[in-house]
């Protein structure tokens, strides 16, 4: 089932699906974030407003309104 | 030879960059764009080598406007940077991901070294590098492994230049066209998928993961510093301490440094033949030099603490908890450090924006910082407030002018807030503001790394916003002590002749003639011309006088009225000045300095930039006049009806 990145909790792991939005399609795809990549959601903001993730051994952090382009299928 | 570094971020591109030229390192911007360009030399036997830092990137597509530099320079054969050899930095317990930029290098057929970093750090997550498969897996390139943080691998990367032959790859990674264009981001993202397919078949060959021997351990510090009430808590008290550091600190060298030119000043006037060069020695060039000079512990302790928090990781924490916050007034999680620095002093504020990756949100902290109370401020707001606000507590024990001087704070920062509001929706942008930003692993700072951040800033400061001081000040020197045909003479020649003059002692006289020197020069004519425009928000030619003088710096007022009020200004005589302004009468020969007009001078000093330093490295960090400039105006504009309501309301 496909979920937006930005609504799943602290603690998921997923699994990228889709990233529908051309301007970060490209810049996350190049930094290593492709179709079927495995992500862990590690912990999220005060405010819940930008979330941390935790992919291929490095760890960014993401705005809800960048998250919620990313398409995610549960593991 | 040019050779320029290349590498994603956090791969420890600076710390080869600063192994290879030590302190031989020059610090600019690139052409056009404000893109901090490092570059370096360094000779191996009779070899010049020069060696540019490029700013970290994942691909040579640039997401960002100063990531359209590097493809600007590496696509185009002709540019004055395109280097002839590239050394491609790369995180070893990251290949994957690294390989990336590394692979698109290859194809724009560049000479390349692969220096493999952070070893250390891969072998504590498991992970094995089999250095003879990637390099038959890439045969033209020499590879190199470094642990750069420790200084460890130096020879064999000189070892690697000076021996390179230059070789080109002669088959594409991957075939076909090849770079695309800047804006073609469907075909930027096909072309990504294809080479992280081709390169995961080769890390199967080329990297051994064991399992986890350490497991990843940063998460639990990060979940202490990113939590909703210790994640504050120790914000606050990470900037506790800093302030401390720097209010209890800073003034010892300040004081000394201002005392050096003082006496400086004193031994030139006095060993040279008197005459204009004398003067303009003592007079002008000396008091500014020492005008620059000054503010440098100030921004060397404050660009000391900001490297510490960037270099150790901490700085990304504090975006993260302060995005949010942030983003309704158009700013960034990363505008947190130049807004609180800027209590200390805006230029290292503005200076530190950089690492904030959208323009607008950066263009907008900018502007916004010098409206928080710097300490510059600090002499204006309590001389003022110790002449116009009674000494009264409000319940027995709340001071009125302890209240007062918050009040200032927090009206310089509401309207920092307020005015990026109004900016937000002002400033048009094609590309809306993101946050994609790695959270580098907590670690240690290097101290050397810090060292020299705190060094090339300095530099900067010195130089670029030094001279537009020094100019400024040599300009107000001049106008001070020169004025029209006869103007200064005949105003001593009346000041002799009054009857107080006769009946002062010999220190009284001479304070006299000055200030009857400053009336009759030009700033004291410029001060009376503008009377008419500041006598709507309550001040006479004398503080106007004061006013203009202060442009170079604002503590400039407090001497500047203490010379037209003719008393010797240093610290004993505050008391005295205080209450000669007090007795102060204005042209009608009412009290000049009553409530409603110390307020609006307080209220005046909140919002002018007045400060010719800052606008210089405004200028410097957009990179042209007209952001300074409309800042100039725009505040001028906020302090002039702000203080002309104020002065209205309270009359």
């Amino acid at each position: 089932m496909t979920m937006k990145l930005s609504e799943m909790s602290a603690g998921s792991k997923v699994v990228i699906e889709t990233i529908c939005h051309p301007f970060l399609s490209s810049k996350l795809t190049e930094m290593g974030m492709l179709s079927g990549t495995e992500l862990e959601l590690l912990y999220k903001a005060p405010l819940g407003d930008p979330i941390a993730i935790r992919v291929k051994g490095f760890t960014v952090c993401l705005r809800l309104d960048e998250a919620k382009y990313i398409h995610v299928d549960s593991l | 030879m040019k050779i320029a570094l290349f590498g994603n971020p956090n791969t420890g591109k600076s710390s080869i960059f600063n192994l290879l030229t030590g302190l031989r390192q020059q610090v600019g911007n690139f052409p056009g764009v404000t893109v901090e360009r490092k570059s370096g030399v360094f000779q191996i036997e009779d070899n010049k080598y020069t060696v540019t830092d490029f700013p970290g990137i994942y691909s040579i597509y640039p997401h960002s406007k100063d990531e359209e530099v590097v493809y600007k320079v590496i696509t185009n054969p002709k540019n004055k940077d395109y280097p002839d050899l590239a050394i491609v930095v790369v995180d070893s317990s990251n290949l994957e991901r690294n390989l990336l930029l590394f692979t698109q290098l290859q194809d724009l057929k560049i000479p390349l070294i692969l220096v493999l970093n952070m070893g250390d750090i891969a072998a504590k997550k498991g992970i094995e590098i089999d250095l003879a498969a990637l390099k038959s897996a890439f045969p033209s390139v020499e590879l190199v492994s470094m642990n750069a943080r420790i200084g460890l691998g130096k020879d064999r990367l000189i070892d690697a230049i000076q021996k390179h032959k230059f070789e080109k790859s002669s088959e594409m990674f991957l075939p076909g066209q090849f770079p695309l264009g800047m804006e073609d981001e469907e075909g930027q993202k096909e072309e990504a998928n294809q080479r992280y397919h081709k390169i995961n078949s080769l890390i199967q060959k080329i990297v051994k993961q064991k399992p986890e021997i350490e497991k990843y351990t940063s998460s639990k510090l990060d979940r202490i510093l990113t939590h909703p009430v210790y994640g504050y808590l120790i914000f606050i008290g990470v900037l506790f301490v800093i302030f401390q550091f720097i209010f209890s600190l800073a003034n010892y060298p300040m004081d000394w440094i201002e005392l050096f030119f003082m006496k400086l000043s004193e031994w030139t006037s006095a060993a040279l033949p008197s005459g204009i060069l004398n003067k303009l020695l003592s007079q002008g060039l000396i008091p500014g030099i020492g005008g620059v000079t000054v503010f440098i512990p100030q921004i060397a302790l404050l660009f000391f603490f900001i490297a510490i928090l960037e270099e150790s990781g901490y700085l990304s924490r504090v975006v993260f908890i302060m995005d949010k916050i942030m983003r309704p007034f158009g700013l960034n999680g990363k505008s947190i450090v130049p807004l609180m620095s800027g209590i200390a002093c805006a230029i290292p504020g503005i200076m530190a924006t950089r690492t904030i990756a959208d323009w607008k949100e950066r263009l907008i902290t900018i502007i916004v910082t010098p409206l928080m109370s710097c300490s510059a401020r600090i002499p204006v707001y309590t001389l003022l407030i110790a002449l116009v606000i009674p000494k009264t507590y409000i319940g027995g024990f709340i001071s009125l002018q302890g209240i007062v001087l918050f009040g200032l704070y927090a009206l310089g920062l509401v309207a920092a807030l307020g005015l990026s509001i109004l900016l937000k929706l002002i400033i048009k942008q094609k590309k809306t503001g993101f946050l994609i930003m790695e959270l580098p692993d907590l670690k240690n700072p290097r101290w050397g790394t810090i060292f020299k951040t705190v060094l090339e800033k300095v530099k900067i400061f010195v130089w670029d916003a030094g001279k537009v001081i020094l100019a400024i000040s040599i300009i107000l020197w001049a106008l001070a002590s020169y004025g029209p045909q006869g103007s200064m003479e005949q105003k001593i020649k009346n000041a002799k002749a009054s009857a107080l003059f006769k009946e002062s002692n010999k220190m009284d006289q001479a304070n006299y003639i000055a200030s009857a020197k400053l009336e009759g020069s030009y700033i004291g004519h410029l001060g009376k011309l503008i009377e008419p425009i500041i006598k709507p928000i309550g001040y006479d030619w004398k503080m106007g006088v004061s006013l203009l003088s202060s442009f170079a710096a604002r503590e400039v007022f407090v001497g500047s009225l203490a010379t037209i009020y003719a008393i010797h200004d240093d610290s004993a005589s505050k008391q005295r000045l205080i209450s000669r302004l007090k007795a102060a009468k204005n042209s009608e020969g009412k009290s000049a300095y009553t409530l409603a007009s110390g307020c609006s001078l307080m209220v005046f000093y909140v919002f002018a930039m007045q400060c010719m330093a800052t606008v210089a490295v405004v200028k410097r960090e957009t990179n042209s006049w007209k952001w300074p400039l409309i800042q100039l105006f725009v505040m001028g504009t906020m302090a002039y009806l702000s203080a002309f309501l104020v002065f209205q309301i309270l009359q």
